[in-house]
């Protein structure tokens, strides 16, 4: 597995260029967190085309939030946390305004595969990987299939890898309903994954 | 029907169920696994140029072709100002130098902005002051200090390498000069023609040669056959007899040196003998 990790150091030099220049030293800070803010709302909405939307959406909020900040503010920003924030928030006011959230997890009765899992851009995925990822693309599309406030606290948990306590604050939530919230969504998707396992047991036994 | 997380030093949420027997941990950390997997994704392509387009951050650049003296020319430019300019006839060859120069796609423009056009014809015709704004990112400082030094090469003169080198703070850089002239991103409106061998002889041009150097030059006035001669007759300096100062023969103060006062100098030293200093204006005084 890749680490594109952005150290301290790095969001220390990116801070002190959007200190001195909030718009010649913002390309290199979209250029730094763009993955893993993309990545964050892939995991999301399982979908690429809205972790697309969701994630420009972050970064153009982020650009304008910093306009009211002064430089010393900008200088104490935790940068992972300020933008996964805002993107949480982007996340939610979609969800909220959609309502029924679309599930891209839907069984198939016909000869096409039983799952219909949005694609990602088919130019960064080689033919080989293509089969390597598709049980990896079945599980987004289960975690996508959660309820919107379980699937946040297990995918900062469990993908992105962070702790309660930096959860607790991003979601300004106790710790103990966001450990609630991370064992609750860890449940339903294993239940949800072993159904899924059966049904393939299923189609296949038929076949 | 499983839990997958185990934190034993904080106490268990009521409702956080317990680990039933039959969920192995090998499978709850295989679980894990995936899941931290899914952690590594790329972003699209075109996720940050999508960013900084919305918010007008975007340095994108544009170009058209120009008629000029010299043949045509395609410009480059952005919001930032003009960030690469060729002669040439075809589009597709500038958009293939300028995208290897740049490292980033210049695409053409839907409609050459009409201020650009007539502040570049101005340019051309050495009319009005100069307006015109360079991008010069990518370039090193002492790449952007050559550069920005040509500029103040009035028309109709030229400067040796040397009085860059000199008047840029490093007089021993000469040849390292020529390379940034050579590799201007922005002939003719960054007036790298304008510069010259330190013994008067014009010197090449990167941009389609020396006869376009040559061309440039006379349409500007400067006289390359003149300043050939004078290279020829080893003449570097006019001075006047009148105020005791020597100049760079193209300098505007020469100019007004009446043939019955003009002196000629080989060398700096051979004038400063003379009892003559250098102009102010032109700083002709290399220390060579």
């Amino acid at each position: 597995m890749r680490t594109h990790h952005v150290t301290c150091d790095d969001d220390v030099k990116l801070l002190a260029a959007l200190a001195s220049n909030r718009d010649a030293g913002f390309e290199p800070l979209v250029g730094a967190y763009q993955r893993r803010v993309y990545g964050l709302a892939l995991r999301l909405s399982a979908s690429p085309q809205d972790a697309e939307e969701i994630a420009q959406d972050t970064f153009v909020r982020a650009y304008r939030a910093l306009a009211g900040y002064g430089n010393d503010q900008i200088r104490a920003l935790a940068l992972r946390a300020w933008l996964y924030r805002i993107a949480l928030n982007v996340f939610h006011n979609r969800v909220r305004v959609r309502r029924v959230p679309t599930s891209p997890l839907e069984l198939d009765d016909g000869d096409g595969p039983a799952f219909r899992i949005e694609d990602g851009d088919p130019r960064t995925r080689p033919e080989q990987t293509l089969i390597a990822s598709e049980t990896e693309r079945e599980l987004a599309a289960l975690i996508a299939a959660l309820p919107p406030h379980l699937r946040v606290a297990l995918v900062l948990r469990h993908v992105e890898g962070l702790g309660y306590a930096e959860i607790a604050t991003l979601l300004d939530a106790p710790v103990g309903t966001v450990k609630a919230h991370v064992h609750r969504g860890a449940k339903l998707l294993r239940a949800s994954l072993e159904a899924h396992n059966r049904e393939e047991a299923k189609v296949e036994a038929l076949l | 029907m499983t839990t997958t997380n185990r934190t034993p030093r904080t106490p268990r949420t009521p409702r956080a169920p317990a680990t039933p027997p039959d969920a192995s941990l090998a499978e709850v950390r295989a679980l894990l696994g995936r899941l931290r997997a899914l952690a590594d994704v790329d972003a699209p392509a075109a996720l940050l140029s999508a960013v900084l387009g919305e918010l007008g951050l975007d340095a994108a650049d544009r170009y058209f072709s120009l008629r000029t003296p010299v043949g045509q020319i395609f410009v480059a430019f952005n919001d930032r100002g003009l960030s690469a300019v060729m002669r040439g006839e075809s589009a597709a060859d500038f958009e293939r130098a300028a995208h290897a120069l740049l490292g980033r796609a210049v695409h053409p423009a839907t409609e050459p902005p009409a201020r650009l056009v007539a502040a570049l014809e101005r340019s051309l015709r050495g009319e009005g002051k100069p307006v015109l704004r360079f991008d010069l990112r990518g370039l090193s400082e002492f790449e952007q200090a050559v550069l920005l030094k040509a500029l103040e090469i009035p028309r109709g003169e030229v400067r040796p390498y040397a009085w860059i080198a000199r008047e840029i703070g490093r007089p021993r850089a000469v040849r390292a000069v020529g390379t940034a002239l050579a590799h201007n991103p922005i002939p003719i409106f960054i007036p790298c023609h304008r510069v010259v061998l330190s013994d008067g002889t014009l010197g090449r041009y990167s941009m389609g040669g020396d006869q376009i150097k040559r061309a440039i030059l006379a349409a500007e006035g400067a006289a390359p056959d003149v300043l050939e001669e004078l290279a020829r007759a080893g003449i570097r300096y006019y001075g006047s007899d009148t105020t005791h100062i020597f100049c760079f023969p193209t300098c505007g103060h020469a100019h007004r040196i009446s043939a019955a006062h003009i002196q000629h100098f080989a060398s700096e030293a051979e004038a400063r003998a003379a009892g003559y200093r250098p102009c102010n204006v032109c700083r002709p005084a290399l220390g060579a």
